[in-house]
């Protein structure tokens, strides 16, 4: 079973030959067809390999399958081989499940498209075949050709809609930003091959153990290069202004891309090269704070928003702070742990979005929202259970677990600490609030603008199952890895320990108990928060917001605490201004003075031919003079 | 008959020379064009004439003839070539002639 | 040796005139005149056959077909007018000039005598005679060729326009 590994990347990237070649000629079910069930086949294969790989693991709990090899270039030998371990199944499962529900999803939603239908579906599946390639890599370089392949990917979704300039700034803001990342990394794999000789994930990190002392220079830079790689695709401080604006796409690539998958890498790559970041403790410690403050900046800065894709989009950056902060104190099964649940609940979020705003004729105002909870039930229902999960309600969501186990592990880790702990905890109550205001403004209240508006609703089936499975998943996914004071049931961590080191827990004084009714308090509380702010009053918020330093302040997290506006200072414009001055391109000039000067000759040469007798003559008479002035003078 | 060393030959034949050589670029007429390179051909034999009378052998006069022939050839073809240029532009300035400026 | 002198400075001076004369036929004779001088220096360099030829080939048919042209060309009084407007003293600088840095280089490749002035050889038309049909046999051949050559191209060459319509003569178009 496990020699069909392989088939997992082929299949979707099959797809993608196809509907690329000929998708435009074929009937929407088939192509549909083709799209969906590329991913959908993928994923029951995984599901065959999972099995398989967990009732009869292999030797090491690592199988490679080398299908040829690549480049082999006096010494540089990187093949394309395929590995999977704990680590990149959890992934793959992640990817090739909840990548199938959304590509189900997207059958029906985009079916009101007029043209691009067969486009969309090819450019998904390029999407998820190259992140299927990225978590099964084995070696840096095949990694580094998925993760250009997702950007890739990014950029033609986002701009899908391409006949909109808007569509395709933001699809090029994207690319873009994360190229900076790109380009960090690039020179992170150069020095780890030029160092360690190899690109192959596994040797790297055995010879970087035994090569680099801990804390050595060169580990601190490759690990900070890798850093920035991830820092770009996940979309953390500093490079985080892409991702908002990344909602102009339709909502399933938001849903698969800029959610679940895409937007993990990140949280991947440094899960896989784990021991490069314990080598280098300064860059792990920056790591944490990487993640506590982007879970914070964005935390707040989704209070702000109107734009409910725009919040979840905050939101995201915000969760994926948590992912961060889990792998910066050490809690590597934690961090693929809340990466899994997650994908499950903030899927599922856009997803019921989606329906929302298909619903209202592409509305995405939340303001202009309100009292569709009778009138939209699924998407109602399927909102709260992904809040909820998001908001980590106590208990009956997963993502209590997974984020109360974070929270847990930052504070008894030795890399931890009570100050990134208050940010989890700080960032867990921001989460709550933000999470409800979007359910009380969308789905309760009277609506509030008073014009009255038609609501198509009628979901069919297609949209029904993944909706409800995600639901489902949201509640009873964290059920695999219970803490030891509700159960004890450590599935996850135990399957994860495998591939990652086991979290160090240092003795503490406080219980884990206090530590999860605390956590789970304090989302409560967020809740009641919400409550007050967004259903009981509105006008508390209203108030604040109209008074000047309100409005200031609103504007300001608003925009993202203005890093567009800084970037745009810093960066941006001193090189359009450079441009303009070099628009006569003085490079240029010199190729051009070549060619300059052969012209001023000829103009000088032409000189030389006038046309008269007497003037070549004369010509004749002085070379000859000067040549046999030569000759006398030898 | 007495002798003249051959080297005072040379020395006229290269004064003459120059002189022929002022005379082509100086003036604007094509017959005096044709005209002074006849003289500057008339030095050329005689610098021969004076080598062949230094060595004391007839090859100072063969190489004469045969400028000669040379001189008779380019001279009739030169002043037919004029004839047809007069034809053309009606001038003798040899200035008219410059429809091959660049 | 005076002898040589003064046809060495008749030469010179008549070539000068001949080159500097407005008149187109005074400055032919000046010409005629300078050839004959050096026809004279070609007898004292010991080659009679040289100088006989100098008077009859060069001064007598080349200078005549000179004449003849001038005579279908020049238009009278007219032309020597035209020759004087285009000379000017301004014209002469350059060409003096090159003329000067010629000579200089070519006095200082002409070595001084060496031998003292002794009775040279004079070369007969008989010697020149063998040697034509000896050892420049071929010379003698190519100028024939050279001059058929002439013969024609001044032929086609001579032709009038109208006459020349009938034959493929390539014209250039202004």
């Amino acid at each position: 079973m496990l020699d069909y590994l392989w088939l997992i990347p082929a299949l979707p990237f099959a797809g993608f030959i196809i509907l690329a070649v000929i998708g435009a000629r074929i009937p929407r079910p088939v192509a549909a067809a083709i799209g969906a069930g590329s991913v959908g086949i993928s994923a029951l294969v995984a599901l065959g390999i999972a099995a398989a790989f967990i009732t009869a693991p292999p030797h090491g709990h690592v199988y490679t399958q080398l299908l040829w090899g690549w480049i082999s270039v006096s010494g540089f030998k990187p093949d394309i081989a395929l590995t999977i371990d704990a680590l990149s199944l959890v992934m793959v499962l992640v990817i090739a499940g909840v990548g199938f529900m959304i590509h189900l999803y997207s059958t029906e939603s985009m079916a009101g498209e007029k043209e691009g239908y067969s486009r969309f579906f090819a450019y998904m599946n390029l999407f998820v075949g190259s992140m299927l390639t990225l978590v099964l890599a084995d070696n840096l370089l095949l990694l580094y050709f998925g993760w250009e392949g997702v950007g890739l990917c990014s950029y033609l979704l986002i701009g899908f809609w391409y006949k909109d300039p808007a569509n395709g700034r933001a699809a090029m803001k994207a690319f873009i930003v994360t190229r900076v990342g790109d380009t960090a990394m690039a020179v992170g794999l150069f020095i780890i091959y030029h160092n360690l000789g190899t690109l192959q994930i596994h040797e790297v990190l055995v010879r970087a153990a035994q090569q680099w002392p801990a804390g050595s220079t060169l580990a601190i830079a490759a690990a900070a290069l890798l850093l920035g790689g991830a820092v770009g695709k996940s979309a953390q401080l500093p490079l985080q202004t892409w991702l908002p604006d990344a909602m102009a796409g339709p909502t399933p690539v938001s849903a698969l891309i800029h959610a679940a998958t895409m937007v993990t890498a990140g949280v991947y790559l440094i899960a896989r090269t784990h021991v490069l970041f314990t080598l280098a403790p300064q860059v792990q410690l920056a790591v944490a704070v990487i993640g506590a403050a982007t879970l914070l900046l964005a935390g707040i800065s989704a209070l702000t928003q109107w734009d409910i894709k725009r919040a979840l989009a905050y939101s995201t950056m915000s969760q994926i702070g948590y992912m961060f902060l889990a792998l910066g104190v050490g809690a590597w099964s934690a961090a693929i742990f809340h990466f899994m649940v997650h994908a499950f609940f903030k899927a599922l979020l856009f997803l019921s979005a989606g329906v929302v705003i298909d619903a209202l004729h592409h509305e995405r105002d939340m303001f202009k929202m309100g009292g569709l909870r009778l009138q939209l039930p699924l998407a109602f229902w399927c909102f709260l259970i992904g809040s909820a999960s998001l908001s980590a309600l106590p208990l009956i969501t997963a993502g209590f677990y997974s984020k109360d186990l974070i929270l847990w592990e930052t504070w008894t880790s030795a890399s931890g600490g009570p100050w990134l702990w208050a940010a989890g905890l700080a960032g867990a109550l921001l989460t709550s609030i933000y999470a409800f205001r979007m359910v009380f403004l969308t789905f309760y209240g009277k609506p509030h603008s008073e014009a009255p508006r038609q609501i198509a609703n009628h979901s069919g089936l297609r949209i029904r199952i993944p909706l409800i499975t995600l639901a489902v998943l949201s509640l009873i996914g964290g059920f695999v890895q219970l803490p030891e004071t509700l159960g004890n049931l450590p599935l996850f961590s135990e399957f994860i320990t495998t591939a990652l080191p086991a979290t160090v827990a240092m003795s503490s004084t406080s219980s884990e108990g206090t530590m999860q009714s605390l956590s789970g308090s304090v989302s409560l509380f967020g809740v009641f928060i919400a409550y007050i702010f967004f259903l009981y009053n509105p006008l508390y918020a209203r108030n604040f917001v109209e008074k000047p330093f309100g409005y200031a302040l609103h504007c300001f997290l608003y925009g993202g605490w203005n890093f567009d506006r800084l970037y745009d200072a810093l960066f941006v414009r001193p090189l359009v201004l450079a441009a303009r001055a070099n628009k006569r391109d003085v490079i240029d000039l010199l190729y051009r003075l070549i060619a300059l000067l052969h012209i001023v000759s000829n103009h000088l040469l032409s000189a030389a031919q006038s046309g008269l007798v007497r003037r070549y003559a004369f010509g004749i008479a002085i070379g000859a003079v000067i040549i046999i002035g030569m000759v006398v003078l030898r | 008959m007495t002798s003249v060393p051959a080297e005072y030959g040379l020395i006229l034949a290269a004064l003459l020379f120059a002189i022929g050589l002022a005379g082509v670029l100086a003036r604007r007429n094509i017959i005096f064009i044709l005209l002074s390179i006849e003289i500057m051909l008339n030095a050329a034999g005689l610098a021969f004439i004076s080598a062949g009378s230094k060595w004391g052998q007839a090859d100072g006069q063969v190489m004469f003839i045969f400028i000669l022939v040379m001189a008779a050839a380019e001279v009739s073809v030169g002043l037919a070539i004029v004839l047809q240029l007069f034809h053309r532009i009606r001038t003798v300035n040899s200035d008219e002639a410059n429809t091959m400026r660049g | 040796m005076t002898f040589f002198y003064i046809s060495a400075a008749v030469a010179l001076i008549s070539s000068v005139l001949a080159i500097s004369r407005s008149n187109a036929v005074h400055a032919l004779l000046y010409a005629i005149v300078s050839l004959l001088s050096v026809a004279l220096i070609f007898f004292m360099l010991g080659a009679p056959f040289a100088a006989a030829l100098e008077v009859v080939i060069y001064a007598g048919a080349i200078m005549v077909l000179f004449v003849f042209v001038i005579m279908m060309i020049s238009s009278g009084p007219g032309s020597t007018q035209q020759e004087r407007r285009w000379m000017n003293f301004r014209l002469w600088i350059g060409p003096s000039v090159l003329s000067a840095v010629l000579i200089i280089e070519l006095f200082a490749v002409i070595s001084p005598p060496r031998e003292p002035m002794s009775a040279k050889p004079v070369i007969e038309s008989k010697q020149v005679g063998i040697a034509l049909m000896g050892p420049y046999m071929l010379g003698v051949e190519l100028s024939s060729l050279l001059l058929t050559a002439g013969l024609v191209g001044a032929y086609h060459l001579g032709k009038r326009k109208d006459d020349a319509a009938q034959t493929e003569d390539v014209t250039i178009h202004d």
